[in-house]
């Protein structure tokens, strides 16, 4: 019986042209299911940003194809990239990339103030997510207020708001210091097995690919190792 | 949500955002006050030269004000009567005969225009009451003559002397009379005071043999801005046996002479429009440019472009409309002081306005279209501006900007 995957890439590559053309990524398959916690790993310049960003619809691949929850997003247009960005995918920076004037409310429900969500579910939706990620207290701080750690937190809480399919983060460990990043980790780790929501990071960081169910090596643009704990 | 957004924006740089408005208030004050001081002085220069002889709008026969003769004359009838007193928005109606005479003292000659008028009547539409330096003014049914001053000096003549004229009657009758001069008048245009001689109507009508008739009839609106609108509806409402014209066709000088003015102003007003528009743009410039990591991570979690275009028109639009607002509060009180108390000019200028029978007061004007004449150029200066981040943002790439 043919599986259910979240995600599923066939034959995907991307060369950058120029004088020298570059593949960033070359000829990757790979499939991912729900629930799962898997970290992308490999050296600067192996491919790991650009596949992500191929998966998640912010990039196009030179060829292959990439299919969504069994939604190909090789044909969609610009906008319906975005539209469907905004439905289906949860994204985590590396550097938080709040919205430095809305307060950790209001950043947490922007995503589905572009949704449209209406105000009371989003109200509640908004704190039940803070509170999951231990910010309940600073609803009404800016970021300029918040530590990194605390940004962070309440990256993931608006990359949860959507009801995305899964959430892709791309090295969200990278600037927080341990303490952070174990609490950042944990709270993700949590929300995976107790709400069962899919995560796909890209790392270098070792206590991300410490917690990890699955971690996919790339080199020079292709997967030497895939390796499910 | 797109509101709150763009306004917190706004105020990320506290800083620049102020200088920008800055920049927008004093040239909104600057633009008003030249717009305020330079209406006003039309204004003015409208009101001595319309309320000195030709009055806001005139009646003739069909064909008069082409070919100026008594044969384009019109009878006052109950009718012409009847729709004047029913007219909308007509304050009030002076009747007149203009023709040409020669004018002779003892000594000499000259060409000049003869104005009949209703001495009681005239007084509502033009200051030719107040202009009179010496001798009297007319009554009703008075035989003797007001004569310009640059005329009385011409002829020689003065308050108590005969003036005697000739010229040609209505259907060709020859016309002649004497007069006493019972009064000189002075009037700021050359023009005016060297050939306007003005004599009771019943006195014209005798003169020129046209009892019964007229050549104008001078208009004066309620309202001396809907002059046109009147125009327009006596136009349609007396038939097309007569001409309705108003002051700006009357006295085309005025106009040619207001839009070399206008020219010269706009050239002005162009510059400091730029000055306002190189604000707000250099603003906006430096908050795209700031502002891009954010604006690809923005469209990357899914917000569309037109949204968070609309975010920096809105941005654009509130920085301009809040300038252009407090600069029109700003303004306000200036324009109200230059008002009430006008800027006196000096010597050169008071004998150069005097040419035109104005005062030697600059009066600023407060009418409420000047104030939002400003504010809606500014308003469209922003939706012009608008259009860069527009553009921009419509070629946004999220990777290569969330990656600059």
């Amino acid at each position: 019986m043919k599986k259910n995957y979240v995600i599923e890439a066939e034959n995907l590559s991307k060369i950058y042209a120029g004088v020298v053309p570059v593949k960033a990524v070359d000829e990757v398959n790979l499939q991912i299911q729900d629930n799962e916690f898997t970290a992308i790993v490999g050296p600067s310049g192996s491919g790991k940003s650009t596949l992500l960003n191929m998966i998640g619809g912010l990039d196009r691949p030179t060829s292959g194809t990439i299919k969504v929850n069994d939604i190909l997003l090789n044909g969609m247009t610009d906008n319906q990239l975005i539209n469907f960005r905004l439905h289906h995918i949860g994204f985590v920076f590396q550097s938080f990339n709040l919205i430095p004037v809305l307060t950790a409310k209001e950043n947490a429900e922007f995503i589905m103030l572009l949704q449209k969500v209406p105000l009371q579910q989003r109200e509640k939706r908004v704190m039940s997510l803070l509170k999951e990620v231990g910010l309940d207290d600073k609803l009404d701080s800016r970021p300029s207020q918040l530590s990194g750690g605390q940004q962070q937190r309440v990256a993931v809480a608006r990359a949860l708001a959507s009801k995305p399919d899964f959430v892709l983060a791309d090295e969200p460990t990278a600037n927080l210091d341990s303490k952070s990043a174990f609490n950042l980790l944990d709270i993700m780790a949590r929300l995976n097995q107790e709400e069962g929501i899919t995560f796909i990071f890209s790392t270098h960081d070792q206590r991300v690919i410490d917690r990890a169910r699955r971690v996919i090596t790339l080199e020079d643009g292709k997967i030497v190792s895939d390796e499910i704990r | 949500m797109l509101l709150k957004l763009a306004w917190r924006n706004l105020w990320r740089n506290k800083r620049r955002t102020l200088i920008t408005l800055a920049s927008i208030f004093f040239a909104v004050i600057l633009s008003t006050f030249m717009v305020s001081l330079k209406e006003g002085f039309y204004k003015g220069m409208i009101d001595s030269m319309v309320g000195a002889f030709t009055g806001y709008a005139q009646i003739h026969a069909t064909g008069y004000w082409a070919d100026k003769t008594l044969e384009n004359s019109f009878e006052f009838n109950d009718s012409l009567a009847y729709r004047l007193k029913n007219a909308n928005g007509l304050s009030s109606y002076a009747p007149r005969v203009e023709s040409f005479a020669l004018a002779a003292s003892s000594e000499i000659t000259r060409g000049t225009m003869v104005v009949g008028i209703d001495p009681k009547k005239e007084m509502l539409h033009t200051d030719l009451q107040d202009r009179v330096i010496e001798g009297e003014y007319l009554q009703e049914k008075d035989q003797g003559a007001l004569l310009g001053e640059a005329l009385a000096k011409y002829l020689k003549v003065g308050v108590g002397d005969t003036l005697v004229l000739l010229g040609q009657g209505y259907h060709g009758a020859s016309a002649a009379g004497k007069y006493p001069i019972k009064g000189i008048v002075k009037f700021g245009s050359p023009e005016l005071s060297k050939q306007l001689v003005f004599l009771s109507l019943q006195a014209t009508q005798k003169l020129f043999d046209v009892e019964g008739r007229l050549t104008n009839l001078i208009l004066l609106p309620d309202q001396k801005s809907e002059t046109d609108e009147l125009v327009q509806s006596l136009q349609s409402s007396i038939g097309n046996g007569y001409e309705v014209m108003a002051w700006q066709e009357l006295t085309p000088e005025i106009i040619n002479m207001m839009e070399t003015e206008k020219m010269e102003g706009y050239v002005f007003m162009f510059i400091l429009y730029m000055v306002i528009s190189f604000g707000i743009f250099a603003t906006i410039l430096m908050m795209m440019a700031e502002r891009m990591h954010e604006f690809g991570v923005l469209v990357a979690v899914g917000m569309k472009r037109i949204n968070l275009a609309m975010v920096m028109i809105l941005e654009i639009l509130s920085i301009s409309i809040l300038g252009a607002f407090l600069g029109m509060l700003g303004a306000l009180p200036i324009c109200l002081y230059f008002y009430y108390y006008p800027i006196k000019l000096g010597a050169e200028l008071e004998e150069m306005v005097a040419d035109y029978g104005m005062e030697a007061v600059l009066q600023a004007s407060i009418s409420p279209n000047i104030f939002i004449q400003q504010a809606i150029i500014v308003g469209l200066i922003g939706c012009a501006i608008a259009i860069y981040p527009l553009w921009k943002i419509s070629r946004l790439d999220a990777i290569n900007a969330m990656r600059s």
